[in-house]
């Protein structure tokens, strides 16, 4: 259906995404004078500097601790490196890293070049970066104009063996299906990890890890399904947890084509410390920007936990925050893909009705965004053929309601991580509904006073109305007193803590 | 001396006609040899007349197929061994009230989900007040007084915490992942509380997709919960147990 079908006031709408401005601002400015570990192993990477050493740390943690230990971790890597470089001019950023490491040269008593000169230096490692990052998204442009158009919505599905080499299998198998992305899903615990994991990995519990190795390897595959079919195959992955900077490179330089990001979840549901997710977010999604990836947030986990109907204006308080977030690191609203998911009980009468006025609500508020529409999941049991009719209800409203990015519900999913067979069912599901339902929204209006309408304007009542209270006290405070999903999770505590500092005087940053 | 009616085979439309479905990928391209191959292992189930209804090549070296057919054997269903029908049904009012009249104690519950299982959707709705499809959670009984530490707890924090918290009973969630790990963090934690000397001390209860009462024993816990579990049935256990095993002295 087309946009202004819930017959919603412009104002409020304005109103609504006003507030969430105000509210992200606030946190902007909370969180401006800080970096954090994550960040400055970002930059590092962004410079070449990879490997590990013989117990498999990642040079980019030995070097963030070696300045930490040297007090001089509260001037930012790009800083030194440039200071290194002025000094020693025959040596890139990673033979200068390893020969601290090393020893030979020491940072103890290093000497400051003039700001002038050092700003210089900077600038030019930081165009360095930025044009690596570049090249990449022209390859990706470049594909996307060569082969044939992809069709809306979008497909996208999981893919979880725990190895890389029977991921990149299930992912060719998926993409010559007709799926559109292909997430591989990572190991549960990494977002609790934090260094990036090296090489090409076959283990791990639920998922296997993401390295820029295993990046690579799947991206290369779906390079060569994407040729044999003519049609772009996405790769997707994690930018979240604690390394959700360094993930957000890797995935730039790697050619990966949308990321899971969103600060919030982490907070909520893997106790990462807000400060620290915060922070580490307004650089991955400036870098992702840059890259031209576009970011999904995980709203659909909001109401995982607790009641979906009476919850669900949580999403939509988060997507509105999510969505100013966003903005304020450079990002654009095409690149911006809010999360949501269609939760609701089975049981419930006309349940149908209210998830096509949620998933409505979320397409008149963001017209422009690349939304990830969430299949069924808590609701599912063994039984693998109602399971396949809910999915179906599910493809159903995702046509009717323009989304664009659907992630693919499976028949399986009360059972194991999707079989290669439960995927291609998935997709044939999909497909047949997009296919014979093609131009519905264009065919039906929402009649106007009717159930669908005055579920979607009483969820979009409520989320204005916790966006005020949310407003009052700020976000940090909220996320205190449990206002998403029923968790609490105080400002200065939580995993990952230890890595945020105070930038001084001489730190330069890479946004400039 | 064999009855006839003792035996049976799956019914599809006729009285033992042995009707069933499967359906499996092979590592194989689509092809007349993997056609063949994916009979050959319906054949091997001891299904006859087996019919492929549907394949689909699912990419390079690999083929997915739906075969109907006959299971060509019977069941003698006099020599099967079946275990107890499930625990009687208790509602929320009824557990409440047979709880307020037989404790005098309250009931201490430690629960989390441990290892790296980021799940919680299980461990929330026995335990969160609001409780699973209507039956309310445990924190709804006011004898049971109850620490939930959430997801992804390491088995060493969570043993500290007990020795901290003193609990009576100890939940432990854990949801389907793969190659066993699951399996792996429950047997773990048993050998940690033997080796602390604690688990004498507790109820130790597991709760998941695929737990079923008889793998808990086999992993050293007193009991396990599956799905189609409600917050009452686990309520009236602990109860129950609570009082048969004096559970209320062993922390002194």
């Amino acid at each position: 259906m087309e946009k202004g079908r819930l017959f919603l006031e412009e104002k409020e709408v304005v109103n609504a995404k006003s507030i969430a401005e105000r509210i992200s601002k606030k946190v902007f400015d909370e969180i401006k004078d800080f970096s954090t570990t994550s960040i400055e192993r970002g930059i590092l990477r962004l410079l070449d500097v990879s490997g590990v050493n013989d117990d498999r740390v990642p040079i980019v943690n030995l070097f963030v601790d070696k300045l930490k230990k040297e007090n001089l971790l509260s001037k930012g890597v790009l800083f030194i490196l440039s200071n290194g470089l002025l000094k020693y001019p025959s040596l890139s950023s990673s033979q200068f890293v390893d020969a601290v490491l090393k020893d030979e040269i020491k940072l103890n008593g290093i000497e400051f070049f003039e700001k002038e000169s050092v700003l210089k230096k900077v600038k030019e490692l930081i165009q360095e970066a930025k044009e690596k990052i570049l090249n990449k998204k022209r390859e990706r442009e470049r594909y996307l104009e060569n082969y044939s158009p992809m069709e809306k919505p979008y497909f996208y599905v999981i893919v979880a063996t725990g190895n890389i080499f029977e991921d990149a299998k299930q992912a060719a198998s998926a993409g010559y299906l007709g799926a559109d992305y292909i997430a591989i899903i990572r190991s549960t615990a990494q977002s609790l990890l934090d260094y990036v994991p090296y090489g090409l990995t076959t283990e791990g519990y639920g998922g296997t890890y993401a390295t820029q190795e295993n990046f690579r390897y799947v991206r290369e595959k779906l390079d060569e399904v994407s040729f044999n079919i003519k049609k772009y195959v996405k790769l997707v992955n994690y930018s979240s947890g604690l390394c959700m900077p360094e993930i957000s490179v890797l995935a730039s330089i790697e050619r990966l084509d949308l990321m899971v990001n969103d600060a919030l979840y982490g907070i909520l549901f893997r106790n990462i410390n807000p400060l620290r997710t915060m922070i580490d977010q307004k650089f991955s999604r400036y870098i992702l920007s840059l890259a031209g990836i576009p970011i999904v947030t995980g709203e659909d986990n909001l109401i995982k936990t607790v009641d979906s109907f009476e919850f669900y204006y949580t999403v939509i308080v988060s997507q509105l925050i999510n969505e100013q977030l966003a903005k304020l690191s450079k990002m654009s609203e095409n690149l911006i893909g809010l999360g949501h998911a269609f939760e609701l009980d089975p049981n419930l009468e006309n349940g149908f009705l209210y998830e096509v006025a949620q998933a409505q609500l979320v397409r008149e508020l963001f017209p422009n965004s690349p939304i990830k529409y969430m299949p069924p999941t808590r609701y599912k049991t063994g039984n693998i053929f109602i399971s396949y009719a809910m999915d179906t209800l599910f493809n159903i409203v995702s046509v009717l309601t323009n989304q664009e990015i659907v992630l693919l519900g499976m028949l399986t999913e009360a059972l194991h991580t999707p079989f290669i067979q439960d995927r291609y069912l998935a997709i044939e599901n999909a497909k047949y509904i997009r296919n014979n339902l093609k131009s519905i929204s264009k065919e039906f209006l929402i009649r106007n006073g009717g159930l669908i309408e005055k579920r979607a304007k009483e969820v979009f009542k409520k989320a204005i109305e916790k966006l005020e209270e949310i407003e009052n006290i700020g976000l940090f405070a909220a996320l205190e007193e449990g206002y998403f999903s029923n968790v609490k999770r105080p400002k200065y505590e939580g995993r990952g803590f230890d890595g945020v500092f105070k930038k001084d005087k001489d730190y330069i940053e890479f946004e400039i | 001396m064999k009855r006839k009616e003792n035996f049976i085979k799956p019914y599809g439309d006729l009285p033992n006609d042995g009707m069933v479905q499967i359906s499996f990928s092979l590592p194989l391209p689509l092809s007349n040899l993997s056609r063949e191959a994916a009979k050959a292992i319906a054949r091997e189930m001891n299904i006859v007349d087996e019919v492929i209804v549907f394949e689909k090549d699912l990419y390079e070296n690999f083929s997915f197929f739906i075969i109907y057919g006959k299971f060509n054997k019977s069941i003698d269903i006099s020599k099967i061994i079946a275990k107890e029908e499930r625990i009687e049904k208790h509602d929320f009012y009824e557990v409440l009230k047979f709880g307020e009249n037989v404790l005098k104690n309250k009931i201490k519950i430690i629960a989390a989900t441990i290892g790296t299982d980021a799940h919680t959707v299980g461990l929330d709705s026995i335990i969160n007040a609001k409780g699973y499809k209507g039956d309310p959670g445990l924190e709804r009984y006011p004898f049971f007084e109850i620490l939930n530490l959430g997801a992804q707890i390491p088995h060493e924090f969570l043993i500290s915490k007990i020795h901290e918290f003193k609990p009576n009973v100890v939940l432990i969630s854990q949801t389907v992942t793969q190659r066993n790990i699951h399996l792996k963090n429950l047997t773990y934690l048993v050998e940690l509380l033997e080796a602390e000397n604690i688990r004498d001390k507790v109820l130790l209860i597991c709760g998941g997709f695929r737990i079923t009462k008889e793998l808990a024993h086999e992993l050293g816990y007193d009991m396990g919960f599956g799905s189609d579990t409600y917050p009452a049935d686990v309520a009236y256990y602990i109860i129950n147990e609570f009082i048969n095993k004096n559970l209320v002295n062993k922390w002194r």
